[in-house]
């Protein structure tokens, strides 16, 4: 089966007045359907950068880029929109629900994007809210949910179309321990559904949940190496 | 559809959230609209005023006058000499092809009695075609007949302002006066034509039959001859012709050659009308401009706020792109919160200025004309300005890049 990323010597170059930041220098990495990958790396290591061109918010300088079975870096600024509305979900470390809307409408967004008829809408999002267990919260405003809750509606927008890949950038960075394992669990229910994961985070428990960890230094992929144990989120409920 | 309903309702839930924001942003263009629509409708109601002081005259008219002569010396003004006659005016009507009507007049001033009333007023000899020419509707009686002209009838026709003096509230139709101690019996009332636009009263004035006239009430030196003659053209488009063919037919007649000094003129009335109504027209699209005006800077209120509004959901739209939202679609987001303000305030805009506009004509008495086409027209150059100034900042937004738009705090 055909590999859902495959990153074939990607570099990116920032360059700010006449100062060249090398972002990435020469990253190749495959992600295989099914799997659940951390990537982990100090601050200013190139993990963000490398998530932004895993999901199409950037491009890189040079190198190339397959998003299951697409060529991502010959892509206009509107067909990366669509590839980030039908192949990608994100999560985020802020939740970035939009602000005065239901968790209904928000896991509708993208598919108002997909132009999907309002009833079709309407389903699924419900479905996708059961999947994270919010389905008696439909009606809430971002305002009146928890931080656990708003992630597991973010989570619920970014599985709403069927995305090939799941990118969380530090999907657990703003939530206390308890709610941390609730998140992960989700994570790797998703997972072992077949859906398949690249996440960001700098814990190495975070990291624990995954599959498979790759570590970034300066824009390098310095180590990738798969979990031999992985742990299970939900049986880490009761603190020891 | 689903998509602009969508937008509709984004760009109403934005708009909700800012009600005050919104509202006053909304008070330029209400302010624009009103003003445009108020002053356009009084406007167009006051030039309607002066096209109808203007009509009343009658309209593609010409007028002969009798010429200057020189005797001894001294030089008449127009009018002086009556060098004018009525078979002139015969010969204009059959001659001139792009003649409708010719009326001749025969004018003076006289003492009117009615039992113990009496009125001094204008009594003009003339042919039932004046009414024609004048517009002049009969609210009671007939006009002349033909025979009243040709055998000179003692028969009249009088104005409202000689029937309101000399008769109060009794019916005048079919009692007898006397002009000039003659006696003539009232066949027809005129309908009331109000003030000239050189503000002289044109209800005072009494007709009665050319021959009647010039035999009987003036009986002048000069048989025959007639003070001024109107004369109808067939349309506004052959007058300068009519014009052109009156003076020719007139040369002949008076055997005026390039040695001889004319002695008739004629003047065109309706030059004189077109710059009165050129004027007034200046009027009410000067008016409308300087509405326009503030139209405009109820736009640049428009883009302000929404420039605004970009920046402060700049992270909502960074959200919006990252979960696939294409430049058009966030495009189309701003641009309907823009043309939802302004058309939104162009409806109240139009009911303020209609509201305002008749209650100017209330307390003026103007007439205010409140057309169709005004409305549209405010409501579409709304929704214009609402796209022209919301364009730009929701072009700005639709181009964010959209990872600085995730990070922007």
């Amino acid at each position: 089966m055909d590999a859902v990323v495959r990153l074939d010597n990607i570099t990116k170059i920032y360059t700010m007045g006449d100062q060249r930041v090398e972002a990435l220098r020469g990253i190749s990495l495959t992600v295989e359907q099914g799997e659940f990958v951390a990537i982990m790396g100090a601050s200013g290591s190139g993990k963000s950068t490398c998530m932004n061109i895993l999901g199409c918010l950037d491009k890189p300088t040079s190198g190339e880029y397959m998003l299951d079975g697409v060529n991502v870096g010959t892509l206009s600024r509107n067909e990366l929109a669509e590839i980030r509305n039908t192949k990608i979900g994100f999560v985020f470390q802020g939740f970035n629900l939009l602000a005065r809307t239901t968790a209904q409408e928000n896991v509708e967004l993208p598919m108002i994007y997909a132009r999907i008829s309002a009833a079709e809408r309407h389903a699924r999002a419900q479905a996708a809210l059961g999947k994270v267990g919010l389905s008696e919260r439909a009606d809430h405003y971002s305002s009146q949910l928890s931080g656990g809750q708003q992630q597991r509606v973010a989570i619920a927008r970014a599985l709403v179309n069927d995305p090939a890949i799941i990118m969380a950038d530090e999907p657990t960075g703003n939530l206390d321990t308890r709610t941390t394992f609730e998140i992960m669990s989700i994570f790797q229910q998703l997972n072992k559904s077949g859906i398949t994961i690249i996440m960001i985070t700098h814990e190495p428990e975070v990291a624990a949940f995954t599959k498979r960890n790759v570590l970034f230094r300066d824009g390098m992929i310095i180590s990738d190496t798969q979990v031999e144990n992985q742990t299970d989120a939900s049986q880490m409920g009761e603190p020891a | 559809m689903t998509q602009l309903l969508m937008s509709l309702r984004i760009a109403i839930r934005a708009l909700k959230v800012n009600k005050m924001r919104a509202l006053l942003t909304m008070l330029g263009i209400i302010i624009g609209i009103a003003a445009v629509i108020a002053m356009v409708a009084i406007g167009s109601g006051a030039s309607k005023v002066i096209s109808d002081q203007i009509a009343s005259i009658g309209s593609n008219l010409l007028l002969v006058l009798p010429g200057s002569t020189t005797s001894g010396g001294l030089r008449s003004g127009w009018g002086g000499t009556p060098t004018l006659t009525y078979d002139d005016a015969r010969a204009i009507k059959n001659e001139c092809p792009s003649v409708a009507e010719v009326a001749p007049t025969v004018r003076g001033t006289a003492q009117v009695v009615y039992g113990n009333q009496n009125w001094s007023t204008i009594v003009m000899g003339t042919t039932p075609e004046m009414l024609v020419i004048r517009e002049w509707p009969l609210q009671e009686g007939r006009n002349f007949m033909v025979s009243d002209i040709d055998g000179a009838t003692k028969t009249c026709l009088i104005g409202q302002t000689v029937a309101d003096n000399l008769f109060g509230d009794v019916n005048p139709l079919g009692r007898i006066i006397r002009i000039k101690k003659i006696p003539f019996v009232i066949v027809g009332i005129l309908d009331r034509k109000g003030q000239s636009a050189q503000g002289t009263d044109q209800d005072d004035i009494i007709f009665i039959p050319l021959l009647t006239a010039q035999r009987k009430v003036f009986g002048t030196q000069f048989p025959n001859t007639v003070g001024a003659i109107m004369v109808q053209a067939k349309s506004a488009d052959v007058l300068k012709k009519a014009e052109e063919e009156v003076n020719e037919l007139l040369n002949q007649r008076h055997r005026i050659g390039p040695t001889k000094e004319a002695d008739f003129m004629v003047r065109n009335l309706s030059e004189l009308m077109e710059v009165a109504e050129q004027s007034s027209k200046v009027m009410s699209l000067l008016l409308g401009s300087v509405a326009s005006i503030s139209l405009v800077v109820g736009g640049i209120g428009i883009m302000n706020i929404m420039l605004v509004s970009v920046t402060e959901r700049t992270r909502e739209i960074g959200i919006r792109m990252a979960i696939g939202a294409k430049e058009r679609d966030i495009l189309f987001q701003f641009l309907t919160e823009a043309v939802l303000l302004t058309t939104m305030g162009g409806i109240v805009g139009m009911a303020l200025g209609i509201g305002s506009a008749l209650t100017v004509s209330k307390l003026v008495g103007w007439p205010t004309l409140i057309s169709f086409h005004t409305i549209a027209i405010a409501v579409l150059f709304s929704a214009g300005v609402g796209v022209f100034f919301g364009f730009y900042p929701a072009k700005k937004a639709a181009s964010l890049n959209p990872i600085d738009a995730l990070r922007y705090e």
